[in-house]
């Protein structure tokens, strides 16, 4: 299994582990991942709330990478995703706009090259069954909530991804990896993006919320696969609330036994090492 | 002449806002609503009915953190974050008085350091929104945690050809 590999801004920062546990992994299971030739930044927010072309032609200069390098491209971070993928969807339903995008860009978009998201990878190309092959130590006692938060999975018909109210990979992987996930249904609810820096009271009351609902789902942590939900809910919630989070590929290098795992735990501003000291897996 | 309306919908470029039955289905799941002094089903018949300024001008329309909950439930597909996005271009491109100062400096400190590394920088970005904003001290202990557990690098790299971003960045220039 070869695929582009988009990192994005955050994964060389704040979602450092993220990127880190995603390359381990993949290396483990024997996917091979070949970094986007000088990839840019897609524009996240803050292009398609000032200026829809920009928006569009960002990600677009990302894709006609992704299209010469001749490969499906994983991005593991989410609104990353959900900018290529709307990026892609506005393209396809405007021939104008990819006419002025080309220019733009000075380089034809043609499209045709699939946005995927490791989670589907994961658990539908590598395959759960394949994944729990591969764990050598079950995360027994770890009873994480699942959190998808916005942007992989709305607007449903540009995402293309999973149930957008109900969506349940992620549940499933970290079942596969002995972890027993909890219900919940705030799964899909926003952690408040990047009003983070400029409206940051707003946002630890919603991440406050997400935190007293997992707990109440009797949950014990939160798993997560976006750096930018990872960085609310682990920096922004008030002492009394908070629950460690993990990024869903930290676990599964830990299930598998990889030894780099414990080497991130120690990035986390919520240490999670003692709740996993108490359940001895580390 | 054209209406506001007929703007927005030419912009938002797919299901008319007069299609909105105002059944509230999208305010009521909107974790903004809460922060927003028009919701967004009220933004919308603002919308049907002109009140162009008052839009413009609101906070509610920085606010909007596009979850795009309220599109995905909507039982008319009107996509109000792509509408909302629109009103927040209108203001800029007229000049409008931002309501929401601190989230439209976040935006250009953003925009700028892409502009100028192809990548973010957050270290610099961040120095940017806080010389545009005077808020020096907030966030300094979560900041300095980060540089600590080298996170947050001064020397990230950067895209090689920053040329070629630029040059997104001119063609699609407002000015
Ligand atoms: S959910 Fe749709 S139809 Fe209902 S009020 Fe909102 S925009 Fe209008
Ligand atoms: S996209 Fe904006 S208006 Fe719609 S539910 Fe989310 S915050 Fe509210």
């Amino acid at each position: 299994m070869r695929y582009s590999y988009y990192p994005g801004c955050s994964l060389h920062s704040t979602g450092k582990e993220y990127g880190l546990s995603v390359e381990v992994v993949c290396q483990a299971l024997g996917i091979e991942l070949k970094e986007l030739f000088d990839w840019s930044c897609c524009g996240a927010t803050s292009a398609h709330s000032t200026n829809f072309k920009l928006s569009v032609a960002l990600p677009a200069r990302n894709l006609v990478k992704a299209e010469q390098q001749g490969l499906d491209v994983m991005i593991p971070c989410a609104a990353c995703f959900n900018r290529f993928k709307s990026a892609q969807y506005h393209l396809a339903a405007d021939p104008d706009l990819q006419k002025e995008i080309s220019e733009t860009l000075a380089t034809p978009y043609r499209g045709g090259v699939a946005v995927r998201s490791p989670i589907d990878i994961f658990h539908r190309d590598f395959g759960l069954e394949n994944l729990a092959a591969r764990v050598s130590r079950k995360l027994e006692g770890l009873k994480p909530v699942s959190y998808y938060g916005c942007l992989w999975l709305r607007p449903a018909e540009v995402c293309n991804f999973e149930d957008p109210e109900n969506p349940v990979m992620l549940d499933e992987i970290v079942d596969s990896l002995g972890a027993e996930s909890r219900k919940w249904s705030f799964k899909t609810d926003c952690c408040g993006g990047s009003l983070t820096i400029s409206r940051t009271e707003l946002v630890e009351n919603m991440v406050g919320r997400l935190m007293r609902m997992a707990r109440e789902a009797g949950a014990n942590c939160i798993v997560t696969a976006c750096p930018l939900c990872m960085a609310n809910l682990d920096m922004r919630a008030r002492p009394e609330e908070e629950l460690p989070v993990f990024y869903f590929t930290e676990l599964m290098a830990l299930a598998m036994g990889l030894e780099e795992a414990k080497g991130w735990f120690k990035l986390h501003c919520i240490d999670p090492r003692p709740l996993l000291n108490s359940l001895d897996l580390l | 002449m054209k209406s506001f309306l007929d703007e927005v919908n030419r912009r938002v470029n797919g299901v008319l806002l007069q299609n909105c039955f105002h059944c509230y289905k999208c305010s009521s799941g909107c974790p903004m609503a809460d922060a927003m002094e028009y919701n967004s089903n009220q933004m919308i018949r603002m919308a049907q009915l002109g009140q162009k300024e008052k839009l413009l001008k609101s906070s509610a329309i920085w606010l909007c953190v596009s979850c795009e909950t309220c599109v995905t439930r909507c039982p008319n597909n009107v996509d109000i974050p792509r509408m909302i996005d629109v009103f927040r271009e209108m203001a800029l491109e007229e000049g409008y008085p931002p309501a929401e100062k601190g989230v439209i400096a976040f935006h250009e400190s953003f925009l700028n350091t892409v502009k100028l590394n192809g990548r973010i920088n957050e270290p610099i970005m961040i120095a940017s929104y806080k010389l545009k904003t005077g808020s020096y001290f907030q966030d300094l202990v979560v900041g300095l945690k980060m540089l600590l557990k080298g996170k947050l690098s001064l020397f990230s790299p950067r895209t090689r050809n920053r040329t070629s971003v630029r040059r997104i960045f001119r063609r699609t220039s407002r000015s």
